[in-house]
């Protein structure tokens, strides 16, 4: 077998090369992760300190949440809001695929990051809770003051390889034709048969996005370190 | 629209749904046995110290950990044929993809199993005379399978639900069922959620077993 990387400046067929379509997929990959991890962080993180309140329905409802969104395949998901909701609820046809598959990627990834957020804050000594409490904090004001900025910092790590997974799984739009680097892969291994070239340079590009995400996360780590505590700064 | 499920009866979960089921499960089973035996080779080859087995190790295992699964998917379709000459099929080709693949994953938990055994239950073997190969077989390998079977277990859960990404490959799995029941009756959002409905059942049942068992193994620890 022999390489063929003149492939790349090959013309798709509408005007542009496939080295052109590749890049773009390459954003449309960066731009579901990104918002699906927007949605992943905001929804995870809300449902994660529901799960630590005092009030039995609020820890019922994350409960429910983590369960519910962890336990369904990711493609599944993703069906669920291109085919299923739209059709039942007919104010919702109008929504881009875009939408859909930002919705199931961030779902999905809420319920892991949902778990890190718990365990974060479950780590933490008992104590600082009362101590906020004691000083006469409310439970709101001792999450926002006392718990979160210490349990935020104990979960970067695992939100690092959480914000490298939904680079991976955002792999899985290709399910609904959104134009990411797998349905590039996928497309153009079939029209140009040249498929080794192609899957090495799709690989080659998850590979330093999600090394990209880990250098960012990297940085955050060191930017918020706290004085005093195992692994942190002076 | 109204949902309707008149359609459904037990010749057409029999006839669409089962075999993927099926296909799904023994991917499943396949794939659990296939990648924990490879994946404990090569966690015993990362802790090795040995440099010209640590190394291919650790990159196989940081490869494939990197890269979609959906990826790692096509690639196999694609290389196989390249390789033996002829297709093999989506199948067999999920098979072996999902065996490699796992394997990454579940080494990682057979390497922090084999961590969690005391350092000095291996000098100890040493010490009565055991080799290296009967301290692994007989002390450690024992203690971090079953101190890890809780973990092991929820990646096998996982590893279930990553095979509806066969999708990528047009194998002929439980969501396919859904799909081609769906087509065919021209019902595919009752059937997509069906499927949700009946991946959640297996996949939270599966998960409260795994919970029950790490409590039996705690107390016993």
């Amino acid at each position: 077998m022999s390489w063929d990387w003149q492939v790349f400046f090959q013309d798709t067929g509408g005007g542009q090369t496939y080295f052109h379509w590749m890049m773009s997929a390459w954003g449309w990959t960066l731009l579901v992760s990104g918002c699906s991890l927007i949605v992943a962080l905001s929804v995870g993180s809300l449902m994660g300190i529901l799960r630590t309140t005092p009030v039995k329905a609020f820890v019922w409802i994350g409960n429910g949440w983590t369960e519910l969104f962890r336990n369904i395949p990711l493609l599944v998901q993703i069906f669920l809001w291109y085919h299923v909701i739209p059709s039942l609820f007919k104010g919702l046809q109008q929504v881009p695929d875009f939408f859909a598959v930002v919705i199931a990627l961030g779902f999905f990834t809420s319920a892991r990051i949902s778990e890190q957020v718990r365990a974060g804050i479950q780590a933490l000594p008992k104590g600082q809770r009362y101590a906020g409490l004691a000083v006469g904090l409310t439970l709101p004001q001792t999450y926002r003051y006392v718990i979160l900025p210490m349990a935020f910092r104990i979960v970067i790590p695992p939100l690092t390889s959480e914000s490298m997974n939904i680079i991976k799984n955002s792999s899985v739009a290709f399910a609904v034709s959104i134009s990411e680097l797998t349905f590039f892969a996928m497309q153009s291994q079939e029209e140009t048969s040249r498929g080794v070239e192609i899957y090495l340079a799709v690989t080659f590009l998850y590979f330093i996005s999600a090394f990209a995400v880990n250098r960012v996360a990297a940085v955050i780590e060191k930017r918020a370190r706290v004085p005093g505590m195992i692994g942190g700064g002076r | 629209m109204n949902l309707t499920f008149a359609f459904l009866d037990w010749s057409v979960i029999s006839s669409f749904i089962v075999k993927g089921f099926i296909f799904s499960v023994q991917l499943t089973v396949v794939a659990m046995i296939g990648g924990i035996a490879l994946g404990t080779m090569i966690a015993l080859m990362r802790l090795s110290g040995k440099k010209w087995l640590v190394l291919p190790a650790a990159v196989y295992v940081n490869t494939l950990r990197s890269i979609p699964l959906v990826m790692v998917i096509l690639w196999f379709f694609l290389l196989i044929p390249l390789l033996i000459g002829r297709p093999l099929g989506a199948e067999l080709s999920a098979m072996v993809t999902f065996t490699v693949f796992e394997a990454a994953y579940y080494s990682e938990i057979m390497r922090a199993g084999i961590q969690s055994v005391p350092s000095g239950q291996v000098s100890a073997g040493y010490a009565v005379g055991m080799t290296y190969a009967q301290c692994m077989k007989l002390i450690v390998l024992p203690q971090a399978f079953r101190n890890m079977l809780p973990v092991l277990l929820t990646q096998t859960i996982i590893l279930f639900q990553d095979t509806s990404l066969v999708y990528a490959v047009g194998a002929y799995d439980l969501l396919k069922g859904f799909e081609v029941a769906g087509k065919n009756f021209n019902r595919p959002v009752e059937m997509y959620l069906l499927a949700a409905i009946t991946y959640f059942v297996i996949c939270f049942s599966l998960s409260m077993l795994v919970r029950q068992l790490q409590k039996k193994i705690a107390i016993i620890r």
